[in-house]
């Protein structure tokens, strides 16, 4: 329905949290521009959040990114109350939460707002169902329909026969599962997720994220996600603001900001998800098509690198091992001569990187000049070589991932 | 005169105090009196419950208690105990030492779990509380028993009153440690779907804190029955009156069968407490 798509259920108003004495002198140090590490050192005043704004629209899945200590996770817990604002109002629905007493405060987060956590926070001494059944039991609903509720969120987190098993025998992935069913059997219409996969080891963090959206396509809450994981937040989120120092810098939809980062920090953030860390040398490094032995005669290795179009080859040390490069017309120069073989000339030194080398650092190595780098294991030995061509290649193949993911992103949003 | 006599003043502390319980029992002999009726009844109803069946009958049901809690080991060892204390003919006595030490452990659990409750949630009530429990524990007992002698009487009251004061504190201080521990993670979920203070102290906090409250219980149990023989010095019988007449009669004999009997209800005591935490444990996995 586009009437709904367009009304907001949480509106955020300048929201600042302190911590610490000085509230008012610390904001105004930070509203002033010094630093948030300048405040902390000067007055012993811990900024977390300030004047943050935003607005979340009813469906849609809400993500806060930044790095741990940019203030998103108390920015969260502003939503449902955990944290009061120092400044500011959070309005859900028109009602100031912040203000709110504690018995109404107690009914929203029995009936509006959900959580769940990174630490999942589960009751060890009972089973997986008592464990969902927590929130419903809170709330006083009678057994029998919470029974039914929580088997219900149960199935919908896969973990169907898991009911009556300790929570302390299951696995990291299996307890995040638990915490979700917990907050999908009260069935509040908001969730608030604070990290709840990055605890996780990366495959089963995907496989909970492919989860997550397959739940969220059946129950269409609305959901403010917390994740310092940019690719988490591309895959997951509809909008997503940047939080650093407990400042929203970029606001809008992920591919804003993938796309177009506003500054340092934001590109900082989204090159870190990307190549940088990802991709390493081994990825770009293609096979070598040629090379050469330093007691190789110059006619047969010239001929060598005419057929492979080669302008320059490596040439190995009679061990076996890397001792440089060799430009063409080098080679055709001890041809010339009639040399015996190539150990008339010193090979150019080339740049070398190991088979874990990020693809960032390498870039920088082609400034100088556009000959191939070497790719070597640790015996100094040649695995491979990485050309200017091979590494766009590499690179961009990881942004038509993107593209990719982009354009489902854009269809999932459609529908 | 020494100089600093001169100089510092001395503090009537020792008139004051005979003044104060004077004033207590001249104004509060009513309470007290309900106080004592309370606990003799209490102590009373326990002994009558332990002792007026056949001991056979009564070792059969606390040997099958133990075996509920504990396991079948400890109500092995719980049924030779008891038929060792029967055969060496201090069966009354000792079922009186167990009505007094579970009486002492009831009530100091009474006011001690509450108390480590409230220590935990105020921080005035703790910065109060812990120099009390110091005294508590340190103050040699026969300081307090003399008081305790002028307004209760010689009896089981009093010896109740010395034990429950020797042995109250570990239910205080591992209550509040036990809460201490629970994970501030687990609380902010709980508070997170909206529980209320009452709903997390008791869906919450207290299930979590039960193992250390456990071996709370366990010490207070343990601490009871080492003031046994002090209890009978203020007129409590049991085991400890059988151990006093020993030494007043040099019978080393009998001291050394009532010392053993008081050691035989100590382990089975001890090893039902521990246990009956553990083997939850396990039910629950």
């Amino acid at each position: 329905m586009a009437t709904q798509t367009a009304t907001s259920i949480i509106r955020v108003q300048n929201v600042s949290k302190v911590f610490g004495s000085k509230k008012k002198q610390a904001l105004a140090m930070r509203r002033s521009g010094r630093s948030k590490a300048e405040t902390e050192e000067k007055i012993k005043t811990t900024v977390a959040v300030m004047d943050a704004e935003f607005d979340v629209y009813k469906g849609e899945t809400f993500v806060l990114i930044g790095l741990s200590g940019s203030g998103k996770s108390t920015l969260l817990r502003c939503l449902n109350g955990l944290i009061k604002p120092s400044e500011g109002s959070v309005l859900l629905e028109n009602e100031n939460i912040g203000r709110l007493d504690r018995r109404r405060l107690q009914q929203i987060r029995r009936n509006k707002i959900g959580m769940v956590f990174q630490n999942v926070g589960l009751l060890p001494n009972r089973n997986v169902l008592d464990n969902i059944m927590f929130g419903l039991e809170v709330k006083g609903v009678e057994k029998s329909v919470r029974e039914k509720k929580a088997k219900d969120a149960l199935e919908m987190v896969r973990l169907n026969g898991q009911a009556y098993k300790r929570v302390d025998e299951l696995s990291g992935g299996m307890k995040q599962r638990v915490g979700l069913a917990r907050a999908l059997a009260s069935d509040q219409e908001i969730l608030l997720m604070d990290e709840p996969f990055s605890a996780l080891d990366p495959l089963i963090r995907r496989e909970m994220q492919k989860l997550f959206l397959d739940i969220q396509g059946e129950v269409q809450k609305t959901v403010i996600f917390v994740t310092h994981d940019l690719d988490e937040a591309l895959m997951l989120g509809h909008r997503a603001a940047v939080m650093k120092d407990g400042e929203i810098v970029q606001f809008g939809t992920s591919e804003d900001i993938l796309g177009d980062p506003a500054n340092d920090y934001v590109e900082q953030l989204v090159q870190g998800v990307d190549y940088s860390k990802i991709r390493t040398a081994k990825s770009a490094m293609k096979p070598l098509k040629a090379i050469a032995y330093q007691n190789e005669s110059p006619q047969v290795v010239l001929r060598r690198m005419k057929a492979n179009h080669l302008p320059a080859i490596f040439v190995m040390k009679r061990d076996g091992t890397l001792s440089g490069l060799i430009q063409l017309p080098q080679v055709t120069n001890l041809a010339e001569k009639r040399r015996q073989d190539l150990s008339a000339i010193t090979p150019n030194p080339c740049h070398r990187v190991g088979m874990e080398t990020p693809l960032r650092e390498i870039l920088p190595l082609y400034s100088d000049q556009p000959v191939p780098v070497a790719v070597v294991d640790k015996d100094h030995r040649l695995k491979g070589e990485i050309t200017p061509v091979s590494l766009i290649n590499s690179l961009t193949k990881e942004i038509q991932d993107y593209e990719r993911k982009k354009s489902d992103l854009t269809e999932a949003v459609q529908e | 005169m020494t100089t600093p006599d001169k100089l510092i003043p001395s503090i009537p502390l020792s008139s004051w105090a005979n003044a104060f319980v004077d004033w207590l029992t001249a104004n509060f002999s009513g309470l007290f009196n309900i106080i004592n009726d309370v606990f003799e009844g209490f102590v009373g109803l326990l002994h009558w419950l332990l002792a007026s069946p056949s001991p056979l009958i009564v070792v059969v049901l606390i040997s099958l208690i133990a075996w509920w809690l504990a396991g079948w080991r400890v109500s092995l060892f719980t049924c030779f105990g008891l038929l060792l204390i029967i055969s060496l003919r201090l069966w009354d006595s000792a079922m009186l030492t167990l009505a007094l030490v579970l009486a002492s452990t009831l009530i100091s659990l009474i006011f001690g779990i509450p108390l480590g409750i409230l220590t935990y949630r105020f921080h005035k009530v703790r910065v109060v509380i812990k120099p009390i429990l110091d005294i508590m524990q340190t103050m040699p007992a026969f300081v307090y028993l003399i008081p305790a002698v002028l307004i209760f009487g010689l009896g089981n009251v009093t010896a109740l009153l010395a034990t429950f004061i020797f042995a109250m504190p570990p239910a205080v201080r591992l209550t509040y440690l036990g809460l201490t521990h629970v994970p501030q993670a687990t609380l902010e979920a709980a508070e997170a779907f909206g529980a209320t203070e009452w709903q997390k102290l008791f869906k919450v906090q207290l299930p979590l804190a039960l193992p250390m409250i456990m071996s709370g219980v366990n010490q207070v149990i343990m601490l009871s029955l080492s003031m046994v023989v002090i209890a009978s010095m203020v007129g409590a019988g049991g085991l400890g009156a059988e151990v006093l007449r020993s030494i007043s009669m040099l019978d080393v004999g009998l001291g050394f069968v009532a010392g053993i009997s008081v050691v035989i209800i100590a382990i089975i005591l001890d090893r039902v407490t521990i246990y009956s935490t553990r083997k939850k444990k396990i039910i629950s996995k």
